[in-house]
C-alpha cells in the first residue's frame, strides 16, 4: 500500500507541477488590432462554437460570416470546430472565457443546454446560440438566440425552383402531374417543418399542381444518409430536389443523376454545375456585427434577434446557369413583395391542412417536455412564423396538404 | 555476407528486466512524439517546439484543462480496470461500451421519470442501483451464455453494444425536446434533480471514484481468493477443474463486477458530467479502453498511466488542430500514430532481433 500511494503522490505532485509552469506560460501576449470605429470602449474577444468543419456547409456559413465580421471590426476571435452537442461544449465555452473571450457564439441546436450552463457560470460574459428556442423563457440577461427568417429565403428559392418546373412543362419534358419535388430533411423538427413547407409554397405560387416528397435522415450531418435519401427519392420520380441537411450528399446526388436541386447555406455550383439552381442561406455578419458593436458599446442586446431579407441576414446566391429564363426579375418581385408585407409565405389561403384552412393554431413556443401549444400564432390571416412577439427559432409544425412525408421515425 | 542467411532473425526474449522495458517503452513514446512533430511540421511548416507545447497546453494549458484531463482520463481508466477482470480471465469483453451506455440509460430513465416523485436523494439512490444493475445485466448475459452453451464471447459482448446503442436512439426519440429535434438536452437542467452532487468542484467526485475502484481493483486481482480464481481459470480452464473451481460461476460473477463498474460509468457520465444521454457518450472508450487495460498488462496501477497517456495526447492534439486549424480528424491521426508506436514496441519487448552475420549473442534492438 506504501508503494501505491507513493506512486499515486508523485503522478499528482508531477500534474500539479506541470499545471502551474503551464499557467505560466499561457500568458501570452494579445496584441490589439486596428479597431474598427463602430466599437466603443470595451475590447471584444469572441468565440466561436462549431458543431463541424468548413466540411459541413452549414458551419462553413457561420464560419466565413465569423472571420468576416472580425477581420472587418478589427478584433480578436478564436474558431473551435468539431465541438459535439454535450458536456465538451460547456468545457469548450469554459475554455474560451479563460482565454479571454467576452462574447462567445454557438451554432448548433443541441449546444443550446451547454451553452446556457455556461451562462449561469459566467455571467459577465455574453454567449448567443443560433436556432435555439429557451432564452426567451431562462431570464438570463447574458444569454441570447438568433435566427433569421429564414422561411422567407427558402421560399424565395421554391419560386426558383417552381420557375424551373414551369418550364419543363412548358417544354414537355414533363407533364404538370409528374411535377413533383422531394426534399431531404434531418428531423421532423419545426425548423425543418418550417423550410420545407416555405419551399413548397414557393414552387407551388408559380406551379399550382406541385407535389412534394419529404425523407429525413435522423442527423444534420449524415453524407451517406442525405445521398442515399436524394436517391430514394430521385428513383420515386421525384425530378427536383432541395435539402435541409448539411453536407453535399443530396447535391452531388441529384448531379449524378442530373436533377436539378436548390441547396441550402451557400452555393454548390462549382461542385455540381449542371445542375445547381440556387441556394438560400443565412448571412450571419450581421448579427455578429450588432452583438459585437453593442458588447463593446456597453449596449444590451436582444434577447431573441431576428434577421430577415431586409437586414440582410436571409439571402439567395448567385442564381446557377440551369435557371430558367426571367427566374431574376420574377425574384425580385417576389421578394419586394415580402419585404413590402404585401406577401406572407404562410399566408393561411394559399394552403389547406385535412382538406380545411387553418384558421387558429397554438404552437409550441415555450419548449416543454409535453411539446403543449402555448401561443396563438395566426395573426391577420398568416401564421405568424419567428415573430419578435414570441421566439427566433422556427415554430411551424404543420403538416400542411400536398406533401407527403415517406418516413417520420426521426 | 551470405545471401542465403537473412540478415537477421527474431528471437523470442526468455525474460527482459523492468527497466529494459520500461526504457525500450519510454524510447518508443520519444519516438512516437518526433515523428508526431515531423508530420504536424510537414502539415503546419510551424515549428516543433511550438507544437509540443500546445499538445502540452491542451492537457495542461489552464487549471481548468488540467481538471478536465484527470476528469477523462478518470472515465477511461474506469472502464479500463472494469475490462481488466475479465481480460484477466481470458474473457474478451469488449462490450464495454455497450455496458457503459445502458448504465447511462438506466441513469437518464430514472432521472426523468421519478424527477417529480421523489426527492433528489431518492433519485440519486435509485439512479446508483439502476446503473449499477442495467450494466451487470449487460455483462452477465454474454457470460450466461459462455458458461453454458460455451458461446463465444468476443461475438456476443460486441452485439451487446449495437443493442444498447439501438436502445438509446429509441429512447432519444421518446424523450425527446423539444418535438422532432431528435436531442434530450441537458435532463432536470433547472431543478438539478438526479445531478450527483459536487465534490469541491464538478471534476472531483469523478476523479476520487477511479482512484477508489483502481485500488480497490489492485487489491482484489492480487490479494484477494476471488482474483486468484479469476486469475488461474484465465491460464488454464482445466487447471481450474481440477483444482475444484467452479468456471462457469467465476466467469459470471466476474462479468457482473465487469458490467457493473461499466454502469457506473455510465451513471457517472450522465449523473455527474453530461447530464444527458446520446448515443455517442461513450465515445469510443469501451474500445479504447481496452487498450488501455492490455498495454498496462493488466496492472491497475500502470493502467493509471497508459490511461494518462492517452487522454494527454488526445486533448493535445485536439488543441493542435484548433490552434493550426486544422480538421478534427488530425487529433486521431496523431493518436493513431503514437498508439502505433505503443503497440509496436510491445514486439520488442517480447522478441528481439539477432543480427546474423555477426554471430553475436546479443543483437541490437531496433527501436521504431
Amino acid at each position: 500500500m506504501k508503494k501505491i500511494s507513493k506512486l499515486f503522490s508523485v503522478v499528482l505532485v508531477l500534474a500539479m507541477v506541470l499545471s502551474l509552469c503551464a499557467c505560466g506560460n499561457a500568458a501570452a501576449g494579445t496584441t490589439a488590432a486596428t479597431q474598427s470605429d463602430k466599437l466603443g470602449e470595451t475590447v471584444v474577444k469572441a468565440g466561436f462554437i462549431c458543431l463541424h468543419d468548413e466540411n459541413s456547409t452549414y458551419d462553413k456559413n457561420f464560419i466565413d460570416a465569423a472571420k468576416a465580421t472580425c477581420e472587418a471590426l478589427g478584433i480578436e476571435y478564436v474558431i473551435k470546430t468539431g465541438i459535439p452537442e454535450g458536456q465538451e461544449c460547456y468545457q469548450t465555452a469554459c475554455d474560451l472565457v479563460d482565454e479571454g473571450c467576452n462574447f462567445i457564439f454557438a451554432d448548433s441546436f443541441g449546444h443550446e443546454d451547454y451553452i446556457i450552463e455556461a451562462a449561469k457560470k459566467f455571467p459577465e460574459v455574453q454567449f448567443a446560440h443560433a436556432t435555439g428556442t429557451k432564452a426567451h423563457t431562462e431570464n438570463l440577461s447574458n444569454y441570447h438566440n438568433a435566427f433569421a427568417s429564414i422561411y422567407e429565403g427558402r421560399y424565395l428559392a421554391g419560386v426558383v425552383a417552381g420557375l424551373k418546373l414551369q418550364e419543363m412543362i412548358d417544354n414537355g419534358e414533363i407533364t404538370a402531374d409528374q411535377a413533383k419535388v422531394g426534399y431531404v430533411g434531418a428531423y421532423t423538427y419545426a425548423e425543418v417543418i418550417s423550410g420545407y413547407t416555405s419551399f413548397f409554397l414557393g414552387v407551388r405560387s408559380i406551379v399550382p399542381e406541385a407535389t412534394m416528397e419529404v425523407t429525413f435522415t435522423g442527423s444534420w450531418y449524415d453524407e451517406t444518409a442525405e445521398k442515399e435519401g436524394a436517391q430514394k427519392l430521385i428513383d420515386d420520380g421525384c425530378v427536383l430536389l432541395s435539402q435541409h441537411a448539411d453536407s453535399m450528399g443530396a447535391p452531388t446526388a441529384c448531379e449524378t443523376a442530373g436533377v436539378y436541386d436548390v441547396s441550402y447555406n451557400g452555393s454548390t455550383a462549382s461542385a455540381c454545375p449542371n445542375t445547381f439552381l440556387v441556394s438560400s442561406k443565412i448571412n450571419w455578419s450581421p448579427y455578429f456585427e450588432y452583438c459585437i458593436t453593442a458588447i463593446s458599446n456597453g449596449e444590451d442586446f436582444a434577447t431573441d434577434y431576428i434577421g430577415s431579407i431586409a437586414t440582410g441576414s436571409v439571402e439567395l446566391t448567385d442564381l446557377g446557369s440551369a435557371v430558367a429564363e426571367g427566374t431574376e426579375e420574377k425574384v425580385a418581385e417576389v421578394k419586394a413583395a415580402l419585404e413590402s408585407g404585401d406577401l406572407h409565405v404562410f399566408d393561411i389561403t394559399t394552403f389547406t391542412v385535412g382538406g380545411e384552412e387553418l384558421s387558429t393554431y397554438m404552437a409550441d413556443v415555450d419548449t416543454d417536455p409535453a411539446y403543449e401549444g402555448d401561443h396563438e400564432v395566426i395573426v391577420d390571416g398568416f401564421f405568424n412564423e419567428s415573430a419578435v412577439a414570441f421566439r427566433s427559432a422556427p415554430y411551424f409544425d404543420v403538416r400542411i396538404d400536398g406533401i407527403t412525408l415517406l418516413d417520420e421515425q426521426y | 555476407m551470405n545471401s542465403k542467411q537473412p540478415l537477421f532473425h527474431i528471437t523470442k526474449r526468455a525474460d527482459i528486466s523492468k527497466k529494459k522495458a520500461i526504457t525500450i517503452r519510454l524510447i518508443a513514446i520519444l519516438a512516437a512524439l518526433i515523428f508526431c512533430g515531423i508530420v504536424t511540421v510537414a502539415l503546419t511548416g510551424d515549428n516543433p517546439l511550438s507544437i509540443y507545447a500546445s499538445i502540452f497546453k491542451g492537457a495542461f494549458g489552464t487549471a481548468r484543462k488540467t481538471w478536465v484531463t484527470f476528469q477523462n482520463m478518470s472515465i477511461l481508466l474506469l472502464i479500463a480496470l472494469a475490462l481488466t477482470p475479465a481480460f484477466k480471465m481470458r474473457f474478451w469483453n469488449i462490450g464495454g461500451e455497450g455496458q457503459v451506455l445502458i448504465g447511462g440509460l438506466a441513469a437518464a430513465a430514472s432521472m426523468i421519470y421519478l424527477q417529480d416523485k421523489m426527492s433528489n436523494g431518492f433519485v440519486i439512490l435509485v439512479m446508483i442501483f439502476a446503473s449499477i444493475f442495467a450494466g451487470a445485466l449487460w455483462g452477465l448475459i454474454p457470460a450466461f451464455c459462455k458458461a453454458k452453451w460455451n458461446t463465444n464471447e468476443t461475438l456476443s459482448t460486441l452485439m451487446m453494444n449495437y443493442i444498447a446503442t439501438q436502445l438509446v436512439a429509441f429512447f432519444t426519440v421518446v424523450w425527446e425536446n423539444p418535438k422532432g429535434s431528435g436531442k434530450i438536452g441537458i435532463i432536470n437542467q433547472n431543478t438539478h434533480i438526479g445531478w450527483l452532487p459536487d465534490v469541491f468542484n464538478e471534476y472531483l467526485l469523478v476523479i476520487l471514484i477511479a482512484v477508489i475502484v483502481t485500488l480497490r481493483m489492485y487489491i482484489y486481482l492480487k490479494f484477494t481468493k476471488q482474483g486468484f480464481e479469476l486469475t488461474v481459470v484465465g491460464e488454464s480452464e482445466q487447471t481450474a477443474k481440477y483444482v475444484g473451481i467452479d468456471v462457469g460461476k467465476v466467469i459470471m460473477r466476474t462479468m457482473i463486477m465487469s458490467g457493473g463498474i461499466c454502469g457506473i460509468v455510465g451513471l457517472l457520465l450522465v449523473g455527474s458530467i453530461n447530464h444527458t444521454i446520446t448515443t455517442t457518450i461513450a465515445g469510443g472508450q469501451g474500445f479504447t479502453a481496452v487498450m488501455v487495460s492490455w498495454l498496462a498488462k493488466f496492472n491497475p496501477l500502470s493502467m493509471v498511466l497508459t490511461s494518462l497517456l492517452i487522454i494527454f495526447l488526445n486533448r493535445g492534439a485536439g488543441e493542435i488542430s484548433t490552434r493550426f486549424g486544422l480538421n478534427q480528424s488530425f487529433s486521431d491521426i496523431i493518436t493513431g500514430i503514437i498508439l502505433f508506436f505503443l503497440i509496436g514496441c510491445e514486439f520488442f519487448i517480447n522478441y528481439k532481433i539477432v543480427l546474423t552475420h555477426k554471430n553475436r549473442e546479443s543483437g541490437k534492438e531496433e527501436q521504431a
